[in-house]
């Protein structure tokens, strides 16, 4: 079939690099990157909150490299955001301490390849990500592979597509002046082709994320990133 | 409090301009934003960053809603004794934050 | 080339490059003559960076450098930024002095749209310097309106 063809050929290329210069120059700013307002804050409550049980901040080094993964005590995959939140409940999508949390927990894993584990429990979730993936959605009536794979490169109203890689979330976007987790970007990748938005933590955008992760295998993370 | 961050090199030349650089969390709402309801978003902006260093001003900004999201200066001071460098700023409703650091002269 | 493909999807989707939402510009030299009393500033001695062409108008890097020793006698004291179709053209005014050392400052400003950006430096001596840029703000295919 052709499309294990064309994925059979693919190389994971990091979204950075479908980003202008001044993006790139603000995502590589060891100060400036604006994440990093966000990572301080996951730094405070890491102090107050987590360093009791986990103790340093380098003891995550290498863990966010293998989510989304299934939690056996949790019963179903979850990614990074759900792991946290069920470590520390009361931590809202898109919160300030979530994002925060998140972004310092990952960014541990930065220049590490991603490597997930989608077998045996997370088989399922994997097949419903790809399957989502494949399909056509929304009132646009695309899928994602026919930006994200078929167009790569291309632009759109001025636009470079990119892979749509995840390795670089959370991230900043501009357009949203804020930090936002990859399930935020996601959703906007529903509204973009008109589609109904699944909500935050449902299976669906677990499973994309899983999908995705899979797919990004061997690509290094760089967190927080910035995007347009 | 209106968190930020600041840097300033690990130790300067006496006399010599030295690099600091701040960031502010703060979203410069520029009254323009439109709620999922509809309704404006009022503006809300740091309006003022302030840096003194050996107990005078030596840099400030008056900023306006085109200053973007989440602040950001890079900006020059000449190094005297020694001593705290402060960077101070307000927003509009009066909340304010700040970061200091002290600078080693060699 | 990045320069020539957008000026043709300019021309065929004008609506990709953003800028024609705000009707005329404010008028750069009107304000510049305000905040000068009059003086006229020169062009020598000044550089402002910002990029030709910003993906997104609510970072756009800016960098400006004026040339001074920073002395008591010789430094400059303010350097004001004006963006003309911005609905608020005024973006900031930086306050320096011999104590900055350096007139050398960096910062991201927020364009509602392609514009010419304008910055006048204040010396002391009641002199002045201006530099101008036009930059290109684009917008992409893929904005879903900061919905959270």
């Amino acid at each position: 079939m052709w499309l294990s063809a064309l994925f059979a050929a693919f190389t994971a290329v990091s979204g950075i690099e479908y980003q202008g210069d001044a993006v790139k120059a603000m995502q590589a700013d060891s100060f400036g990157n604006p994440g990093l307002l966000w990572v301080d804050r996951g730094a405070e409550l890491w102090k107050q909150k987590c360093a009791g049980c986990h103790g340093e901040i380098a003891s995550m080094k290498g863990v966010s490299a293998r989510y989304p993964r299934h939690s056996a005590p949790l019963g179903r995959v979850v990614d990074l955001e759900q792991r946290i939140q069920a470590c520390m409940p009361g931590l809202a999508w898109e919160s300030r301490d979530l994002l925060g949390l998140t972004a310092l927990v990952a960014r541990q894993s930065n220049g590490l390849p991603i490597s997930v584990d989608v077998s045996g429990p997370a088989a399922a979730a994997y097949d419903r990500g790809r399957s989502l993936y494949l399909e056509r959605q929304g009132q646009l009536h695309l899928a994602c592979t026919n930006c994200h794979d078929a167009n790569v490169g291309k632009t759109l109203l001025s636009e470079p597509i990119s892979q749509g890689q995840p390795a670089d979330w959370p991230a900043y976007r501009l357009e949203w002046q804020s930090l936002g987790s990859l399930q935020r970007r996601l959703r906007a990748c529903y509204f973009g082709v008109r589609a109904e938005m699944p909500a935050f933590g449902a299976d669906d955008l677990v499973a994309l994320e899983l999908y995705l992760a899979d797919r990004a295998k061997g690509l290094a993370a760089s967190v927080p990133g910035v995007r347009r | 409090m209106i968190e930020g961050r600041l840097r300033v090199p690990e130790s300067v030349k006496a006399g010599e301009p030295f690099e600091v650089r701040v960031l502010i969390l703060h979203p410069m709402e520029n009254g323009f934003r439109h709620d999922a309801g509809g309704r404006e978003i009022p503006v809300h902006i740091v309006n003022r960053v302030a840096c003194t260093y050996g107990g005078r001003e030596v840099f400030s900004v008056d900023l306006g809603t085109g200053v973007s999201a989440n602040p950001y200066f890079i900006f020059f001071v000449r190094a005297g004794q020694g001593g705290e460098l402060k960077v101070e700023w307000a927003d509009d409703t009066g909340e304010r934050g700040s970061a200091s650091a002290n600078v080693h002269v060699a | 080339m990045k320069r020539r493909i957008f000026i043709l999807l300019g021309a065929l989707f004008p609506f990709a490059v953003r800028g024609q939402g705000f009707s005329s510009p404010a008028d750069a030299a009107k304000w510049i003559a305000e905040t000068t009393g009059g003086a006229i500033p020169g062009k020598a001695g000044i550089e402002i960076e910002l990029p030709q062409i910003a993906e997104n108008g609510n970072a756009v890097p800016l960098h400006i450098r004026v040339a001074s020793a920073m002395t008591p006698a010789e430094h400059v004291k303010a350097i004001h930024v004006f963006a003309e179709r911005n609905p608020r053209p005024r973006v900031a005014t930086f306050h320096l002095g011999p104590d900055a050392g350096r007139a050398d400052i960096m910062t991201r400003v927020r364009l509602g749209g392609t514009q010419g950006v304008t910055v006048l430096a204040e010396l002391s001596g009641g002199r002045w310097r201006v530099a101008a840029q036009n930059v290109l703000v684009t917008t992409g295919a893929c904005l879903d309106e900061g919905s959270l």
